[in-house]
């Protein structure tokens, strides 16, 4: 077999293993509330809730993620369930001591997700190396080879993060993220070519497409995490506002509910209920998609400047509203304003998130969007 | 409800409160991204003159409209560069202020500790016969590089021993306020370089020179305020070479592009010989050569009725695809009767039902040029210039049409004269620039990453201790931390310092599993501190 054969087989071996990971994620989100964050149980601090409010440290103990504001009692049991069980993480993601058995339900099916999903990250890099070695240069000068190297970034970031904390909940979307992107890839998007346009002859490429692609890869899982806490902010305000009418019947003014829109309604509400179960609570979720679009947003910017460098010696001019410059500095604004938005009144929360999505979907349509459908200067897809 | 009159000056301070919020600042910061989209859809002049001229051919109903709001300039639009200026005053009017804020922030010491500090969430509290903790606290603090401010006990006041304030990060500002400022210096760089720069573009052929004179350009286009010295460089085009993708589904695909150049830095200077190529650009003094196009000229020779050779040149074709399937034209307003070709070039020649003559490859290894000559007034002795890429063919005659391989000629009718092809040669396109902002933004560029840095990465936090009286000889100490910024935990930090005075660990493993969000908002932490500028700007 040539090396491009080899890089080819591992891509596709990746995509199997990635393919058994997300059914393993799935079945562990089946099983339910498997692979939360847990509070840490309250210290001995002198902390009075009333008097700074949700300050350092108190937001996670003072609510229960997942049964905050429920005056269930069911929920009540199962959080103190939680809290005795041997879900209780010692932060690492591997595998569970072993004289914690038995395994809550899902949890070792989760565990077997995130070994896989390190197998499978082993054997995309593996090819992505090998098709650098074929082609002699950076394996990231065409559409095919860029989308592999951003599936690399996604997982590895995702990888990343799990070493320090627990996300296994984060398994199912990531797997399934990058299986889309990688079938899309290998179907749509092949390139047998290993030789680059002049343009991007250049060392240039290295610097300029790897802080990008690392860049996309983070924003990804941003997005996720920010996707996951709309839905857990809904189920937390849908439960809030259930207690609320639970307490006091007069409360629920609105008219009997009844048609196919509220029927839509509490479907989703139900959905939303689901998944957030599955969850840390929204404040953990807000945060976490925070840390991973903070930390990424100077490298971004870093990768919009080396570009621009790049430009100046490639075509004249640093700076050419090229659609693919356009973009860059459409999804620079949005982000920036994301981070604006959550210190700004009366834009933290739903709409910052929603800020941060739509950064998200800006960065989709830098990379997918500007190559395939507009010409410019940046319209080097190989398709 | 009527509220207190405003007066003009009312008026303008409100405006300019409104101007400089944070929410004002976000909109428009949204609005710049919104108003960048047309300019990625639509085609471009300053980028496409071309294509623009196309999109309004086919819409013609539509384009008007859309020319008359600069739809085809959004970036150089009235209308953009509104928001970005009103984004920039904005942003200066939100940073200015916070400048000064800060610099006496740096110089003055750490807020005192809160009275009641153990209301303060994740205070520590202990007491001990330590007579000493405020000293080692401060030591154990400025040798983690904390700023420590220390207050002794007060007379007037029986309740405290004394306090100790220390703060960390105050860099987070800095850098915050330092990103901001860098992008004014973009913005600078930018417009110095668009009103004091200078951009031409030139296509030479092979064998042919290029001195660094306005005349010589094809297009020029020099800022407001630039000088018009131009660099007394010239250069001939000596050879330009590229190559193909020969195989595979990238068929065609460039490869490489490479130009070589004769060069002399000045009328007297020896030549030397330069290699530019797509990015390695020729650096001249004060200006810099890129390679940025390149095409056919077919070495045409034409004579006339009389036999005279009226035209015998390299001709430049434009390409108008992929595998430079290219047009041109040829005036021969000298000959007897006056001579005009309009061709096509293709450097391997492919024909079709459908498309016709066209190149099925962008290397020549095939040329032919297919050329219809023609005959007439070519209507250049009118005075008025005419387009040299272009023949108008009205009340013109049809002299021959035929194929040519190199080295072939067509005869034409009734002796007219002939057409030759001689050879093929190429030519390269040009882009001579200058620009005297290029360093101003590069390090407005840099100070912007290296301040975006600071200020996401750099956690901002303050630590307190209170040493009050519990006894005869006994002290009864409080640790406490407030994080000041976003997900910023502070606890570590406290339960390092308990741990250094020797106060009780917490019965549970402190941070065992490191929760992703300590911090709650850091609004509410800021009201609290009662400090004004809690606003990331």
């Amino acid at each position: 077999m040539t090396l491009v054969q080899w890089s080819n087989m591992l891509v596709y071996a990746s995509m199997a293993m990635y393919s058994v990971a997300m059914l393993a994620f799935a079945a562990a989100f089946a099983a339910g509330r498997t692979s939360r964050m847990d509070p840490a149980p309250g210290s001995e601090d002198l902390r009075t809730p009333v008097a700074v409010g949700a300050a350092t440290g108190s937001a996670q103990a003072v609510t229960t993620p997942g049964s905050g504001g429920s005056d269930d009692p069911a929920a009540a049991a199962r959080a103190a369930a939680r809290a005795a069980s041997p879900m209780i993480e010692d932060g690492h993601a591997g595998g569970p001591p072993a004289d914690r058995d038995p395994l809550p339900p899902g949890r070792r099916a989760a565990n077997i997700g995130m070994s896989l999903t390190w197998l499978a990250f082993g054997l995309l890099v593996a090819g992505l190396i090998a098709r650098g070695v074929w082609a002699d240069r950076a394996p990231w000068g065409n559409m095919y080879e860029f989308s592999i190297a951003w599936v690399v970034a996604l997982t590895g970031v995702f990888l990343a993060v799990s070493v320090r904390r627990d996300v296994r909940w984060l398994g199912l979307p990531v797997t399934m993220v990058s299986l889309i992107a990688l079938g899309v890839a290998v179907i749509l998007l092949y390139n047998d070519s290993p030789q680059l346009v002049p343009a991007l002859k250049s060392y240039w490429l290295v610097i300029h497409v790897s802080a990008a692609i690392i860049s996309g890869g983070a924003f990804t899982l941003g997005a996720v995490a920010t996707a996951l806490f709309l839905v857990a902010d809904r189920a937390e305000r849908d439960r809030r506002s259930q207690a609320v009418t639970d307490l006091d019947p007069a409360a629920d003014l609105e008219p009997a509910r009844s048609g196919v829109r509220a029927r839509i309604r509490a479907t989703n509400s139900r959905a939303a209920a689901a998944v957030a179960e599955r969850v840390p609570d929204s404040g953990t979720l807000d945060a976490l998609a925070y840390r991973v679009n903070a930390f990424v947003f100077p490298l971004w910017t870093f990768a919009v400047i080396a570009g621009a460098i790049w430009a100046e010696d490639a075509w004249g001019r640093y700076w050419g509203w090229d659609p693919k410059e356009t973009w860059a500095f459409i999804t620079w604004l949005v982000y920036a304003g994301y981070l604006h938005a959550r210190a700004t009144a009366g834009w933290r929360g739903r709409k910052a998130a929603m800020l941060g999505l739509l950064g998200f979907a800006c960065f989709v349509i830098n990379f997918f969007g500007v190559n395939l459908f507009a010409s410019g200067l940046h319209s080097y897809s190989g398709m | 409800m009527v509220g207190p009159r405003l007066g003009p000056v009312g008026w303008l301070r409100w405006a300019w409160r409104q101007l400089t919020s944070m929410r004002t600042a976000l909109l428009l910061l949204l609005l710049l991204a919104l108003a960048a989209i047309p300019g990625s859809v639509l085609p471009q002049r300053p980028a496409d003159p071309l294509a623009v001229n196309a999109w309004i051919a086919a819409n013609p109903g539509i384009a008007a409209l859309l020319d008359r709001v600069s739809l085809f300039d959004v970036f150089g639009s009235p209308w953009f560069s509104a928001i970005y200026l009103l984004l920039f005053i904005s942003l200066m009017g939100c940073v200015v202020p916070r400048l000064g804020v800060h610099w006496s922030a740096i110089r003055s010491p750490t807020p005192p500790a809160p009275r009641r500090l153990d209301r303060l969430s994740g205070a520590r509290a202990w007491t001990t016969a330590d007579s000493d903790v405020l000293t080692r606290a401060a030591d154990a603090l400025r040798a983690r590089h904390w700023r420590v401010s220390l207050s002794a006990a007060q007379p007037g006041d029986p309740a405290s021993r004394g306090w100790l304030a220390a703060e960390r990060g105050v860099a987070r500002e800095t850098g915050n306020l330092l990103f901001h400022v860098a992008l004014v210096l973009v913005l600078i760089g930018v417009a110095m370089g668009g009103s004091l720069g200078w951009k031409g573009t030139v296509i030479v052929r092979e064998g042919e020179g290029f001195s660094d004179m306005l005349t010589q350009y094809d297009s020029f286009a020099p800022g407001r305020f630039a000088s018009g010295d131009l660099p007394p460089f010239s250069f001939t085009l000596t050879d330009f070479n590229a190559s193909f993708e020969r195989t595979g589904s990238q068929r065609g695909a460039p490869r490489s592009f490479s130009a070589t150049l004769a060069y002399r830095s000045a009328p007297d200077a020896p030549v030397e010989q330069r290699a530019v190529s797509v990015n390695a650009p020729l650096r001249v003094d004060g200006a810099k050569v890129f390679l940025v196009g390149h095409g056919y000229a077919p070495h045409i020779r034409l004579t006339d009725s009389t036999g005279r050779v009226v035209f015998d040149d390299t001709v430049v074709f434009l390409p108008q695809d992929g595998n430079f399937t290219s047009t041109g034209v040829v005036k021969a307003p000298d000959a007897q009767p006056q001579l005009g070709v309009q061709a096509l070039f293709l450097p391997t020649a492919g024909l079709d039902a459908v498309r016709g003559p066209h190149s099925t490859f962008p290397a020549p290894d095939d040329p032919a040029l297919f050329a219809s000559v023609l005959t007439g007034d070519l209507g250049m002795d009118t005075g008025r210039p005419s387009n040299v890429f272009a023949l108008d063919t009205e009340g013109l005659t049809q002299l021959g049409l035929g194929a040519l391989r190199p080295g072939e000629s067509l005869k034409l009718a009734d002796g007219q004269g002939t057409l030759t092809l001689v050879d093929v040669s190429r030519w390269a396109s040009f882009t001579i620039s200058h620009d005297p902002g290029k360093p101003l933004v590069l390090a407005g560029a840099i100070a912007a990453i290296l301040g975006l840095s600071m200020s996401l990465f750099i956690r901002r936090r303050r630590i307190w201790v209170r040493v009050e009286p519990a006894g005869p000889d006994a002290t009864r100490v409080v640790v406490a931390g407030l994080a000041r910024s976003e997900t910023t935990d502070v606890a570590a930090d406290v339960e390092a310092l308990v741990t250094v005075l020797g106060g009780p660990p917490t019965s549970r493993e402190p941070i065992a599993q490191k929760p992703i969000a300590q911090a709650a908002s850091p609004t509410a932490v800021d009201a609290h501190m009662a400090d004004p500028h809690q606003e990331e700007s």
